[in-house]
């Protein structure tokens, strides 16, 4: 059985790395006694497979997680009790919100997802400038940037990767610097674009705040949904995401206006998202 | 309570491997601070990596969070990226616990196990906002202290501690708390340090160096005397009588990011009696006292379950001397706790086919390298130094190795010891050389590692008279060993930088004057010397040349049976004279049987303190006190302790 998990990161641990995270979920999958598939051979790894790597430093909403279960054991675990089970041995900071059976046969977090929703604060800039720099980025139509692949300087487009850049407002109270907040739908696919490489490509460059991952979407012809599949198990302070329809115009701009349950503390239904400054 | 952390926070997003500052781990702790609670920052002064594992932190930090007078949080070094932010920013050092600045903390306790990261310290008591030497800190500055196996010399570093514990830590952290805590609740009025300092030295275990007059004449020191004669002459160190009293760290710290010995670690024993005349630890640490077996048991498979390790290290100096090591290992590899395979390591294994058929046992998975430490190439050089392995010792160990799948083989070997010859160097590369024939019985391209280090003589050690090896000796020999393995195929030779070892030499036996150049090299900016791509031998030299000491004097000078040793007032329990005639056994070529299965041959260690060695079972390991020629059947020669309460009545005072 494969179950798929979806888990937030933020607070302190949002310094720990890709690899980091890893190893505390082995360690912490151990703890929770799941019976868990394995590799075959000498030094057998429990079956965990982790979706697009989250910049260590940055904060998510949406970080997914696959995992093999064995059978016939893992029929008698009750999945909707799954996330208050393994929640409180998880650092403080990551919390699993939500978990679903997905088939074997499904693609892999890697290949499915489409595209990610980041939120990035850009310090010492005000909300003025931030839009007229996103309205430009906006405008162009080819953003040309170099960047390094395999030791080689290759030239690479990053327009058609941008789909979707939205000014949210000044940034937060709780925000370590102040500045302006702006929204940004990047494709992972044919390759990911990184929210470091998005706010290089402003001209002039913008320095990075907080980031912070708020969907990983699955585009199938045309309809757009998260990666856990209908009927997942949610906990009750997560945030529901609701399958939505491709309209960029009446996007959302965070988890909280999908649900009437606000997150609170990690600052995510700060009203300012109110006041979008949408830009297609 | 997030102190530091809003200011903190941008900083971390610009520097390398944020997650060592975090803090966070299982096992961390949030305690909160009173004024009728002492404050200790327990800092190590190396990268977090390094320090996390310190089980000697980690027992420390548990014991006084238990007690309803005190708190303990922890700092490491930051990295210099972050040091540069910090200093930038204006910052202090900080706390991981609860990002608090280390200003808060009545006191900073160092553990100092490597000579090398003495300018870190320094650096961290600055970084603290406090000044450098006790001397010119004031009421409201944390104390300076440090523990751990530099400090049975801490004379380098004595003019920037307001205090030094010598010896085991579970016990003396209570009585330093209590004096610490009355001066606090007082209110610290003016000019009280330094009497509360004086109380400090009434302390067993506690050494202040400032409560001490240092002489010399010339170049010789002449006495170490206390100034008052409420303080003592000699300072004793202290030593926890029964391990099982003290089951600790019961919720050892399981960090977030990578770290060196990233896994459970489980004391079985402290002390050794194996008489290696080199190490220090082996000497300062008796006398032995094992965990009863159950114990260890129940805190292996509690810290697996709690930790979610797969990997677990039964540690002490020498683990499969362990009594009824072969039943405990056996119970450990049986009871792998609920689906998850666990993998046991002997931190250092013995060099033989016991020592191998333990590992086999154990290493359940994937057998890619075994590491023994033959530390000689030659039997006549192995009994200087009582390291007595016979050759077909170490080739039935490493025949056993390969026989049972592991492919590659590293040897652990010391150069410049004294009485050293070029037949005794090239002796390593004999033995090297025979460990790829052995192999090649049994895989294609056996590989042997050769890691040499330049020995450094160790206070309280036999050795402790010798005069190292110049740093082109070392380099000679080294070569000598180069040349010798070059055409001999699957042997690579690794070795430790000559260099560095002379420093350490300097700052193993120096005195109290070395402590300006350590001053000096720190304000060069000489930090994280123990690191290759830092460590800076001239600055080393020029900071000795500029406060007129001569660095050959104190590495490489032998010393007398009559000279006066910078911590001759201080004692691990060892008879100076014990040490003296173990040194002119060692030049005889006389070994020295592990005295745990033969008559006392009074070092001072036990007598001295009127305590015993606690072994776990009746059972000596099987196969004998390797090497040492001792047959020692299936009864022990010594009397088990009874568990408690017997035990306990054998105090420490």
């Amino acid at each position: 059985m494969r179950i798929r998990l979806r888990y937030s990161k933020h607070g302190k641990v949002r310094f720990t790395s890709h690899r980091d995270v890893a190893r505390i979920w082995e360690r912490v999958l151990r703890r929770a006694e799941l019976p868990l598939a394995r590799t075959e051979g000498f030094s057998p790894r429990p079956k965990m497979h982790f979706g697009l790597a989250l910049s260590t430093g940055h904060e998510s909403l949406g970080e997914y997680l696959d995992v093999d279960l064995r059978e016939p054991e893992a029929d008698e675990i009750d999945l909707g009790m799954l996330p208050e089970r393994l929640s409180p041995l998880l650092p403080p900071g990551i919390e699993v919100e939500a978990v679903s059976v997905i088939n074997r046969s499904d693609p892999s977090l890697q290949e499915a997802v489409t595209s990610c929703v980041w939120r990035i604060e850009v310090p010492g800039q005000s909300v003025d400038s931030l839009t007229s720099a996103v309205a430009a980025m906006l405008a162009a139509d080819a953003i040309p940037v170099v960047r390094e692949r395999k030791g080689k300087q290759v030239a690479d487009d990053l327009r058609p990767g941008i789909l979707h850049l939205s000014v949210l407002g000044s940034t937060p109270d709780d925000a370590p610097e102040t500045g302006a907040v702006f929204e940004a739908e990047l494709a992972t696919q044919p390759r990911s674009i990184r929210p470091a490489e998005l706010l290089a490509a402003f001209d002039p460059p913008l320095p990075e705040g907080r980031v912070c991952r708020i969907f990983q979407w699955i585009n199938e012809d045309g309809a757009t949904r998260e990666p856990l599949s209908q009927g997942a198990h949610v906990t009750a302070t997560a945030v529901a995401v609701a399958p939505r329809e491709d309209h960029p115009d009446d996007r959302s701009h965070g988890r909280a206006h999908d649900t009437q349950d606000s997150v609170g503390s990690d600052g995510i239904t700060d009203p300012a998202t109110e006041s979008a400054f949408d830009f297609v | 309570m997030n102190g530091l952390w809003p200011q903190l926070e941008p900083l971390l997003a610009k520097v390398a491997k944020p997650a060592r500052y975090i803090g966070l781990e299982d096992g961390s702790q949030r305690p909160e601070h009173a004024n009728d609670r002492v404050a200790w920052l327990l800092a190590y002064p190396d990268t977090y990596e390094i320090g996390l594992p310190n089980q000697g932190l980690q027992i420390l930090y548990e014991i006084l969070n238990e007690r309803p007078d005190a708190v303990a949080e922890r700092a490491y070094a930051p990295w210099t990226d972050l040091e540069a932010l910090l200093r930038e920013h204006g910052l202090p050092l900080f706390s991981l616990d609860t990002h608090r600045p280390a200003t808060d903390f009545d006191i900073i306790g160092f553990n100092l196990s490597a000579e090398l990261t003495y300018t870190n310290l320094l650096n961290m008591v600055d970084l603290a906002g406090a000044p450098v030497r006790s001397a010119d800190r004031l009421e409201h500055h944390p104390l300076i202290a440090a523990g751990g196996h530099c400090t049975y010399n801490p004379e380098p570093i004595a003019d920037f501690l307001d205090f030094v514990v010598l010896g085991d830590g579970e016990e003396i952290v209570a009585e330093i708390t209590e004096v610490v805590g009355a001066w606090k609740v007082s209110g610290r009025p003016a000019g009280s340090r330094a009497a509360m300092l004086r109380e400090l030295s009434h302390v067993s275990g506690v050494y202040v160096p400032s409560m001490y007059d240092v002489t010399y004449d010339g170049s010789a020191l002449a006495a170490i005397t206390p100034r008052f004669a409420d303080v003592p002459e000699t300072v004793e160190k202290r030593t926890v009588a029964d391990l099982a009293d003290f089951p600790y760290p019961k919720n050892q710290l399981v960090p977030l990011t990578e770290v060196v010995h990233d896994r459970l670690n489980v004391e079985v024993f402290r002390g050794c009696t194996r008489g290696c005349r080199f190490c220090q630890a082996g000497m300062i640490t008796r006398p032995v006292r094992e965990r009863p077996a159950e114990q260890v048991r129940t805190m292996v498979e509690d810290g697996l379950r709690r930790t979610g390790y797969d990997e677990v290290a039964l540690t002490s100096l020498s683990t499969a001397d362990f009594s009824g090591i072969e039943d405990l290992v056996r119970d450990i590899a049986d009871s792998t706790s609920n689906n998850s395979p666990v993998s046991v390591s002997l931190p250092s294994l013995r060099v033989d086919a016991f020592g191998v058929g333990i590992a086999t046992q154990l290493q359940k998975g994937r057998r890619t390298g075994l590491t023994f430490a033959p530390e000689a190439g030659t039997w006549r050089m192995r009994q200087v130094i009582n390291k007595l392995i016979r050759e077909e010792d170490l080739y039935s160990a490493v025949e056993a190795a390969y026989a049972n799948g592991w492919r590659r083989v590293k040897l652990y070997f010391l150069t410049g010891l004294p009485t050293e010859t070029d037949e005794d160097t090239l002796g390593i590369a004999e033995l090297a050389r025979n460990c790829v024939e052995l192999g090649k019985k049994y895989t294609k391209s056996p590989s042997v590692t050769v890691s040499v280090g330049g020995f450094v003589p160790k206070p309280f050690t036999p050795f402790q008279w010798f005069g190292q090896n110049t740093v082109e000796e070392l380099r000679r020999k080294i070569n000598l060993l180069r040349d010798a393995t070059r055409k001999s195929h699957g042997v690579q030779i690794k070795w430790h930088d000559p260099k560095a070892t002379m420093v350490e030499g300097i700052m193993s036996r120096g005195d109290r004057r070395v402590g300006a150049a350590i001053e000096t090299v720190w304000r060069n900016g000489g930090t994280f010397q123990e690191w290759s791509e830092c460590f800076d031998l001239d600055l080393w030299l020029e900071a000795m040349a500029e406060h007129g000491l001569d660095p050959d004097w104190y590495a490489y000078r032998h010393r007398t049976e009559t000279e006066i040793l910078p911590w001759d007032h201080l004692s691990a329990g060892l008879h100076k004279d014990f040490l003296w005639q173990d040194w002119r056994d060692a030049l005889a070529e006389v070994g020295l049987p592990d005295c745990r299965w033969t008559p006392c041959y009074d070092c001072g260690a036990c007598t001295g303190y009127s305590i015993e060695h606690i072994v776990a079972s009746a059972t000596p390991p099987a196969g004998g006190s390797q090497g040492t020629g001792q047959d020692l059947g299936s009864s022990v020669p010594v009397s088990l302790l009874g568990r408690k309460p017997e035990a306990a009545a054998v105090g420490v005072e």
